[in-house]
């Protein structure tokens, strides 16, 4: 194969992008940041060429299996509420994406992440670094076992806290389905007040809140929160095989 | 009491297909999970996404190595400290390593393709391979060019630039996505070259703005 010579028509797949109404706006006023960083022309569209329906293999190469416990950090065990964090990501056609890199990061138990620009007085933990990376596997499923972060003060307005949350970045097979997300636990009586989770229009927002399960709950040990992860997936032809679900 | 299989119970309504059934032979309408939101990477990003090798689309020593630097400046002019500059291109050749192509997976001695960088010293800096020139799928050859991510606190959503290259006038003027814009905007996508590769700045507002593309 050469990139120097021509090659005939290939066929490309699209990526479907759901419309603005239902998609993270690129700035929003009552997040303060937003005003000087958030482009404020309008976007040019690119088709999705060869560049953008491909993307990095970046696996189990990149991980240990200690990065999926964030509990257990530096010889000791983190203060907190341990919890299990579990879900399955997925395409928006239904089918799930197997083998993909999900790193997460997050404030400790206090409310305190371990960076130089947090000065949140809120302790530090010295088993806890809020750093986790795992892989799904053939189904698309992830997990990994974290403590409960929780929330903290930011500035934005007077009293401004972020409800708790964990920070998820995902790759999926192509540029276009990169992702970088925020997970919510459910029923937080802080999101009301909180500009970044309601710059989400309001019919996504749900997406972002995990679940509690009981089922996955562990006795004696650790609380369960479920989330599942939707990514861009493909344009659908009006028809499909018999054989996996995949469209031709 | 024989049961006539002819008894049907009665149908008031057509039978109509549960929309997005899988296996069904045929859909009323595609099938379709809603994606999850974005949301801002944060000022804490370095925690969760730094990488001993992110700077490196190719390995070190790679021979035609070529370092790609710049910054990112915000509205008022000043430079943005905080932000992840990721980049995904072709190999010399114009192959990626990734089965998505529909071409084949290419496997280029040393290259990654892919790099991400943070801003903390006021620019961000990786190293790759100058990418070879790609089909458009169209039966003609796009540019040279580099896809890029910037993240950042303030920013809900990535932002999207490719970044193209200077010394390469001819194969710009050709390229599909260049001429569908005006020279203003073309000019803010275009990297300089530099002693030791090629520089690209990038503003996130203001009279330069860059050309941001929705992907």
């Amino acid at each position: 194969m050469t990139g120097t010579t021509s090659e005939s028509r290939l066929i490309l797949p699209r990526y479907l992008r759901e419309p603005p109404e239902k998609r993270t706006p690129v700035g929003f006023p009552n997040y303060r940041s937003t005003a000087l960083r958030a482009p404020l022309r309008t976007p040019v569209d690119l088709p999705h060429r060869l560049t953008e329906v491909t993307g990095p293999v970046l696996g189990e190469d990149r991980i240990t299996a200690a990065d999926a416990d964030l509990t257990l950090r530096n010889g000791g065990e983190a203060v907190g509420q341990r919890i299990l964090v579990y879900g399955r990501v997925l395409d928006s056609d239904g089918r799930a994406v197997p083998d993909a890199l999900v790193e997460v990061w997050q404030a400790n138990a206090a409310g305190r992440y371990r960076h130089v620009v947090d000065t949140f007085p809120g302790p530090l933990d010295p088993h806890f670094d809020g750093l986790g990376r795992v892989v799904t596997d053939s189904l698309g499923r992830y997990e990994f076992m974290t403590i409960k972060p929780g929330a903290y003060p930011w500035g934005n307005h007077h009293n401004a806290w972020r409800p708790a949350h964990i920070h998820f970045s995902l790759f999926g097979r192509a540029f276009t389905q990169r992702l970088v997300t925020q997970m919510y636990f459910p029923g937080d009586p802080l999101f009301g007040q909180d500009p970044i989770y309601n710059s989400i229009p309001d019919e996504a927002r749900d997406r972002t809140i995990s679940r509690f399960s009981l089922e996955r709950t562990q006795d004696n040990w650790a609380l369960a929160f479920e989330w599942n992860i939707v990514l861009r997936g493909r344009e659908q032809t009006p028809f499909e095989t018999q054989d996996d679900g995949d469209v031709a | 009491m024989s049961v006539n299989p002819l008894e049907v119970p009665e149908v008031t309504e057509p039978y109509q297909p549960r929309s997005g059934q899988r296996h069904s032979g045929f859909l009323t309408e595609p099938f379709h999970l809603g994606t999850t939101p974005s949301a801002t990477v944060g000022p804490y990003l370095a925690i969760g996404l730094t990488w001993p090798d992110g700077a490196w689309a190719a390995a070190e020593g790679t021979e035609g190595g070529i370092w790609l630097r710049g910054r990112v400046f915000d509205g008022a002019g000043e430079i943005v400290p905080d932000a992840m500059v990721e980049t995904w291109q072709a190999d010399p050749d114009g192959g990626f390593p990734s089965p998505e192509d529909p071409r084949g997976a290419a496997s280029y001695p040393g290259f990654r393709g892919y790099a991400r960088a943070q801003t903390v010293t006021g620019e961000y800096e990786i190293f790759t391979l100058k990418p070879g020139r790609v089909p458009d799928g169209e039966g003609g050859l796009q540019a040279p060019h580099i896809d890029v991510s910037v993240f950042a606190r303030g920013i809900l959503d990535r932002v999207v630039i490719r970044i193209y290259f200077a010394d390469e006038a001819a194969a710009n003027a050709e390229d599909v996505v260049l001429r569908g814009l005006s020279d203003e905007q073309r000019r803010t996508l275009v990297a300089e070259k530099t002693d030791d590769g090629y520089r690209f700045d990038v503003h996130l507002q203001g009279d330069d703005e860059t050309v941001f593309f929705a992907v």
